[in-house]
């Protein structure tokens, strides 16, 4: 499935204040199995941009559209969030078969699949724990396999890791690219962390900060499949070097401007 | 050598002890006074009974059938009423927090209603629904009807607005939002309005049995007093407050079972 996005603009209006250009004229395609990173500073439009692909949000001029086939009892879209959005009130099987539900799949093969996606990310033995028994990596892990479980055509994370510490971040992100190798989705993923979208991505696309316009689309050409020692080499030192030479000044410009 | 400073201790300021024992020995204590304050015989029986004469009293009522009736009658009412209100609170409480168009149509007339005390309301209610069961039921699903609605709407409103996205992602529709994200976000509002109704629902059942009455609770208590025998009285009052006791334990109970989720 591939993910299109044709000069889409947004404009937060407030009935108080200014109204706020998030987005201008951003186009962007994803193609299918492929595995993009939006990049950005924080406040550049990249989840805004997530969200209208998701169809949470109307873009307030442009278009997004999908591309390809859509089997039944499979969603167009899913969401991984930042601040993993479980429902606290369901176990880890349940949480799990939400979005199953609401695809109307029936009880059985709900629970058979939800079985499925829970054994892939690790959360076997789990299933009768809510929420608040399980640790941010844990948790995240149910949002990925909740999202995982309707077999959507596009992966959406939006910055999916970074509320965790480093460490669990790091064993996540090769656990993603374990699944992704598996699963084969075509992923949008949102990030602020140079590191992870290099070392994650096919390709890293650059927005700039507010209003978030589309600055660079660097392919990251490190091969598959990556494993942390990647981490170590040069090559990859080379591609967060060129990405961050890129940003470095809107970067700076954005600080100089909050002060 | 330098000298070994110990580290100031600051714990105590954070400290907050159980005293299980003494809160058993509080209530064995009052009991304790009350009949020794009796048995001095400086106060009499008609104003103060001692707590072993109402304990005899109402062993007494028990056996005579009395007591049985008046109880049967009252929590008839109470339950009724508890719960026709617990229903109607929580299905307009969703409504209005859910719906812009109820929002309009019931935050205003809610605002306007509220504030009457709902016991003026019974002589009216009498007038419309007769002196029978119907307008003491009535009086009392009224008075929990408001805070149900009112906690149930608060509850809706600040469900956590992140979870309601993550449901609309998986395509959930309105219903679907409604039943398995704001009813749940809500229900410890909702316990927490069931147990501020429990409260009314009883000062209710109490005052529309004294008004208009010939069983019940409050009419035990103030026939009791009409015929100057304090001791049947004071069993109507032990009576009522262990009424109390028992359905803030029950909602306690129902509330762990409904809310498996909050950390024990």
């Amino acid at each position: 499935m591939r993910v299109v996005a044709e000069r889409v603009s947004k404009t937060y209006t407030a009935r108080l204040g200014h109204p706020v250009e998030a987005l201008r004229d951003v186009s962007l395609a994803v193609g299918a199995e492929e595995f993009v990173a939006l990049l950005g500073p924080s406040g550049c439009g990249k989840s805004t941009l997530l969200s209208i692909v998701a169809g949470l949000l109307r873009p307030s001029a442009g278009h997004v559209f999908l591309e390809g086939e859509l089997a039944p009892g499979q969603s167009a879209t899913a969401m991984v969030f930042q601040e993993f959005a479980l429902f606290p009130w369901r176990t880890v099987q349940t949480n799990v078969e939400f979005g199953l539900e609401e695809l109307g799949v029936r009880a059985r093969e709900r629970a058979a699949r939800a079985r499925d996606y829970i054994a892939l990310t690790g959360l076997g033995g789990f299933e009768a724990r809510y929420p608040h028994q399980l640790s941010g990596g844990m948790r995240q892990r149910v949002g990925i396999a909740r999202a995982l479980a309707v077999d959507p055509a596009v992966l959406l994370m939006d910055e999916p890791f970074s509320a965790l510490d480093a460490q669990t971040r790091q064993l996540m992100q090769e656990e993603l690219l374990l699944i992704w190798e598996r699963t084969r989705k075509t992923i949008l993923y949102v990030t602020h962390n140079i590191q992870e979208a290099v070392y994650l991505a096919d390709r890293v696309v650059v927005l700039s900060r507010r209003p978030g316009r589309v600055l660079a689309m660097v392919p990251v050409e490190l091969g598959r499949p990556r494993a942390e020692a990647l981490l170590g080499k040069p090559e990859f030192a080379e591609a967060v070097e060129r990405i961050w030479a890129l940003i470095k000044g809107e970067a700076q410009r954005a600080l100089e401007e909050a002060r | 050598m330098s000298a070994r400073i110990p580290v100031p201790d600051r714990a105590p300021a954070l400290e907050r002890r159980d005293h299980p024992a003494l809160r058993v020995a509080a209530l064995v204590a009052l009991l304790v006074l009350w009949e020794l304050v009796t048995r001095t015989g400086r106060i009499p029986a008609l104003f103060l009974p001692s707590p072993l004469g109402v304990i005899d009293a109402g062993v007494e009522m028990v056996r005579s059938g009395e007591l049985v009736s008046h109880i049967a009658t009252s929590l008839r009412r109470i339950v009724l009423g508890f719960g026709l209100g617990a229903l109607g609170g929580v299905s307009v409480g969703l409504a209005v927090g859910f719906w812009s168009v109820a929002a309009a149509v019931g935050n205003p007339l809610i605002a306007a209603t509220f504030p009457i005390p709902k016991i003026a309301l019974l002589p009216l209610l009498i007038l419309w629904l007769g002196i029978g069961e119907a307008s003491k039921v009535a009086v009392i699903t009224l008075g929990v009807f408001f805070p149900m609605a009112i906690n149930t709407y608060t509850g809706v409103r600040t469900a956590d607005p992140l979870l309601i996205r993550a449901a609309a992602s998986f395509g959930a529709g309105r219903w679907s939002l409604i039943r398995k994200v704001l009813l749940p976000s809500a229900l410890p509002m909702i316990f927490a309005g069931l147990k501020l109704g429990a409260g009314t629902a009883l000062l209710l059942l109490v005052a529309a049995e004294m008004i208009a009455a010939n069983a019940g609770i409050g009419f035990l208590i103030l026939h009791a007093q009409n015929l100057m025998e304090t001791t049947k009285l004071m069993v109507g009052i032990v009576l009522l407050s262990l009424l109390g006791v028992a359905s803030h334990w029950l909602l306690v109970r129902l509330e762990r079972a409904a809310i498996p989720w909050k950390a024990p």
